[in-house]
């Protein structure tokens, strides 16, 4: 190859790199902030972009200049050019002057990193709190100071459409991966304050809108906080690996104007009410498939598979298995608490009393099994409170 | 394209004296047979030339893995592989580039270039050396052997975070085994390597005389030795944890799950500097050679290199700044991430200006160095954004990470392991290699690697998480560049490939001792190929003989 061309090719391999850095910088006015970070809809989202912003161009700035200085040598220091080598090894001026400059660069940083940080971490008097607890591969979510709690899972959609040569076009399905059955409905202009667990595995929590994420842990509590400027829908995803399913455990924020967002809490807690109600009653054995039918499609299926043959290795069969056909106590007992060492997580503070009843009677009646058995909701409502 | 211009380099015969004739009459005394060769080598090449072309078996090994990842991620929606095989797949491909590709590679040009560069006859512990690279193949052979395992191969990540890598099945045990060998090998393997740089050295051969290359694998040994046992104990509190009812990581049982990460990363942060270390070396061997002029503040590379070694013991937290850390914790491992680019910028500066004012020439080992030099910084810029805590909040855990640790990584270390193979390519084999074809296999990676990675920060800006089998319709367009680059740049190494193979058996070119013009150090005083012994006599030491000239006077 040339030498001419060598230099030709490299120097619009730089440039080319050079574009693909300043793109990155006013790209976002064309594409609507699809190659750059949010600038989001907090405090902290905006304060973040700006210093991601900052240090960004500072990157750039010095790749600039490092890389023009080594071209401008490429071209002009070549044997092909007849360039003398010069014999110099140091220069302890132009060393103590490289070492200076990156340290007062990095202090210069360093101070708006930290006072961002503190806002971070520090949270202010919040208004409520909303529990979030991740489990494979699911959030729930919990709002402390009103008792509503729900389980917010990947949409029916989305889910059909994201199985192994599905044949659907994920295109065609609306939010595709980002859909789920409930969003979690937060109040605007309120300093919201999250406490985040996890009951099996570790999961992360985020959504890019808010300017954070933070791990949910299993044993242990995180806090965060936010304060929303303006309603709207926020997606996101869960951030750490967390199994077969990571990539398919979105978030959806529904932020509603306060007074829209009260009004939200009072039909919930109407709903709540009627729940306990439903609890008392005896309930026939086809309302118990039913409802059990759709709950364990929506809850259980994941892991133990629609026709309940289950995933070998880690998720057993239902299908004639010695817990759906055993004794309903010890049944009832491995789905309330789970099975210690196992993917199998304790439900009993999952769902409703209901929805574990349904699910435990369609189980033991589904796939063949044909136990002839029912679980009344008010069993499970009589065995958790002891 | 300039082979050496001086072929008759009669030098080393001279400095070597009549017992060297001899010796070279005498064919060099190899073994016979492939057993006694290969199997019961205690050779220094011999052992190198199994480090180098099992690394480079796993390199295809956990590329083909890495083509599996691109090709289902190159539209949205699940087409190839059940999630489950691909988190195996995306586990897999980091254990195999990082334990069995690019740290045996290291390894094994370890153990060509050291005693050649020292000038000394061989490694200090020849039989220790025969074990190290022998207890490899077995250990890979476990490792690769779960994919085929009923409970299947590892799935939750080469970082192995606990609760979720206990949920494997009894295959979890085999990986722990083969990660312990792995550690056996690679702290047997720099035991001899500080043994043999401390005690082997020619008289003469002071420390701060000493080629870069071995400085910083001096220094890449000591971390290793540092932190190997670290990763042990980890793996093995996981086992003891699955298996035998112990709850090191579990909180149902007073452990803590956050402390494997902690325990990890104190090993896994000098771990990417063991990747790294022996790449600054070898760019600083090869930068020198093709600028024709002494490389720019030789003990400020000795101190940098130091340095950074040293500030890659107290940085570790930084892959964790997401799960909930005292604030004063955070800061502190902020400021001490950020401090690492000190170091790290006086080396390229004097990268730099080694180049500047020299007369270069542009030969495949300067193209993969020069490549290296630019997208590492790339990396370390990227680095530097991904230290700043508050908006490592939103980096952490996406895309834009995959992107930066791939570029210090792939045209990172691996860039500079082909820019090293390429630069005694000609001393091992004594032929030189197709120029035209190394340059065609330069400038395709070049390009494709930075087609593949480089739309990564836009995704990961964007939105993308890590690790996951299928995404949102918004991230299609950047995944199927990538994806695209992915398939070229894998593609472009099957010539690595052939060029080496050509240059093994079929190059008629001779290589002369020097091979290369501005070359300089002892490793080019000797024939190519050199004899089996590499130096029976210790060689004289001058300004003429070393690699890089003292500064100190
Ligand atoms: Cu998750």
């Amino acid at each position: 190859m040339k030498k001419q061309n060598t230099f030709i090719v490299a120097a619009a391999v730089t440039a080319a790199m050079i574009a693909a850095f300043w793109l990155l910088l006013v790209a976002p006015g064309y594409t609507g902030n699809e190659i750059n970070m949010t600038r989001g809809v907090t405090d902290q989202s905006e304060i973040n972009y700006q210093l991601h912003m900052i240090v960004l161009w500072i990157c750039v700035v010095i790749g600039v200049i490092v890389f023009s200085a080594m071209f401008v040598s490429i071209v002009l220091h070549r044997k092909s050019k007849d360039h003398e080598a010069a014999q110099f090894t140091h220069s302890t001026k132009a060393e103590i002057i490289w070492t200076i400059i990156p340290v007062l660069i990095l202090i210069v940083m360093a101070v708006p990193a930290t006072t961002a940080l503190i806002h971070m971490e520090v949270a202010p008097e919040t208004e409520m709190t909303v529990k979030i607890t991740g489990f494979q591969w699911r959030w729930k979510y919990e709002y402390v100071e009103d008792g509503i709690q729900f389980i917010s899972s990947l949409d029916a959609e989305s889910n059909a459409a994201r199985r192994l040569a599905s044949g659907a076009e994920p295109a065609a399905v609306d939010n595709y991966l980002l859909e789920v059955d409930k969003p979690l409905v937060l109040p605007a202009e309120t300093k919201i304050k999250f406490l985040i667990t996890a009951d099996d595995v570790i999961h992360s929590w985020w959504v890019p809108a808010l300017g954070w994420k933070r791990d949910a842990v299993p044993g242990f509590i995180n806090e965060a906080w936010t304060e929303i400027r303006e309603p709207g829908i926020y997606r996101g995803q869960c951030a750490e690996l967390c199994g077969k399913d990571h990539g398919f455990m979105p978030i959806v924020l529904k932020v509603l104007p306060k007074a829209e967002f009260d009004q939200w809490v009072r039909q919930q807690k109407r709903l709540m009410a009627h729940e306990e109600a439903e609890v008392e009653r005896l309930w026939s054995r086809e309302e118990l498939m039913d409802l059990g039918k759709s709950v364990y499609t929506a809850q259980c299926a994941t892991c133990h598979q629609g026709d309940g043959q289950g995933l070998a290795p880690a998720f057993p069969p239902l299908a004639g298995s010695t817990v759906t056909r055993g004794p309903v106590s010890e049944h009832i007992d491995l789905v309330l608490n789970g099975r210690e060492g196992t993917a199998m997580q304790a439900w009993g503070n999952m769902l409703s009393d209901a929805d574990i009843a349904a699910a435990l009677t369609y189980t033991r009646n589904a796939f063949g099994n044909d136990m002839g058995d029912v679980v009344q909701p008010q069993m499970i409502a009589r065995i958790k409170n002891g | 394209m300039s082979i050496a211009s001086t072929p008759d380099m009669t030098h080393s015969t001279d400095q070597a004296g009549d017992h060297a004739h001899n010796h070279d009459d005498h064919h060099d005394h190899k073994p016979s047979g492939i057993l006694n060769r290969w199997l019961f080598t205690t050779n220094h090449k011999d052992i190198g030339t199994l480090y180098l072309a099992f690394s480079l078996l796993m390199f295809f090994i956990g590329g083909a893995m890495a083509m599996v990842i691109r090709a289902e991620l190159f539209m949205p929606g699940l087409q190839l592989v059940e999630p489950e095989f691909f988190n195996q797949m995306t586990t897999m491909h980091a254990l195999i580039m990082v334990f069995g590709a690019v740290m045996p590679a290291w390894v094994g040009f370890a153990n060509w270039m050291i005693p050649m560069m020292i000038g000394a006859p061989d490694m200090a512990l020849p039989r220790l050396n025969n074990w190290s690279f022998w207890i490899l193949p077995f250990a890979f052979t476990m490792l690769l052997s779960t994919l085929f395992m009923d409970s299947g191969g590892p799935a939750a990540g080469w970082t192995l975070y606990p609760p979720l890598s206990l949920q494997g099945g009894q295959s979890f045990a085999f990986v722990v085994f083969a990660v312990h060998m792995m550690g056996i090998s690679s702290i047997m393997g720099s035991i001899n390597i500080i043994a043999t740089i401390l005690n082997m050295r020619a008289p003469g051969m002071v420390l701060l005389r000493m080629p870069l290359f071995v400085w910083t694998w001096l220094i890449t040994a000591f971390l290793l030795i540092a932190v190997m046992p670290v990763l042990a104990g980890a793996v093995t509190m996981l086992l003891t944890d699955h298996f035998f009812g112990t709850s090191f990581f579990n909180a149902a049982g007073g452990g803590d799950p956050v402390m494997f990460q902690h325990i990890f990363w104190f090993f896994g942060h000098p771990e990417v500097y063991i990747m790294i270390l022996p790449a600054f070396g070898v760019v600083s061997e090869i930068i020198p050679t093709f600028a024709r002029k002494p490389l720019f503040g030789y003990s400020a590379m000795v101190y940098a290199t130091a340095s950074i070694a040293f500030l890659s013991f107290i940085v570790w937290a930084h892959h964790m700044f997401t799960v909930g850390m005292p604030l004063t914790g955070e800061l502190f491992f902020m400021y001490a991430t950020m401090l690492i680019a000190v170091p790290t910028g006086v080396k390229v500066f004097n990268w730099v200006s080694t180049m500047w004012k020299g007369s270069m020439t542009f030969e495949t080992p300067m193209l993969f160095a020069i490549g290296f030099v630019v997208l590492f910084t790339i990396g370390g810029l990227s680095g530097l954004m991904l230290a700043i805590a508050s908006v490592d909040l939103q980096y952490h855990d996406t895309y834009f990470v995959v992107a930066h640790f791939h570029y210090v990584l792939v045209p990172g270390s691996v860039f500079a392991l082909m820019a090293g193979t390429y630069y005694w390519l000609p001393k091992w084999t004594g032929h030189m290699y197709s120029e035209k074809w190394g340059k065609i296999h330069f400038w395709l990676s070049a390009i494709s690697v930075n087609i593949l990675f480089f739309p990564q920060h836009y995704l990961g800006l964007a939105g993308m998480p890590r690790r996951i089998p299928d995404y949102s319709t918004q991230f299609a367009d950047f995944n199927m560049i990538s994806s695209i680059g992915g398939f070229l740049f894998g593609s472009s190494q099957l010539i690595f490939l052939g060029v080496i193979i050509h240059c093994v058996y079929k190059s008629r070119q001779k290589a002369s001792g020097q091979a290369w013009e501005g070359a300089r150090g002892l490793e080019w005083i000797l024939s190519s190929p050199p004899p089996y012994h590499s130096f029976n006599t210790p060689p004289v030491i001058d300004s003429s003989t070393l690699a890089h000239v003292d500064e100190a006077h």
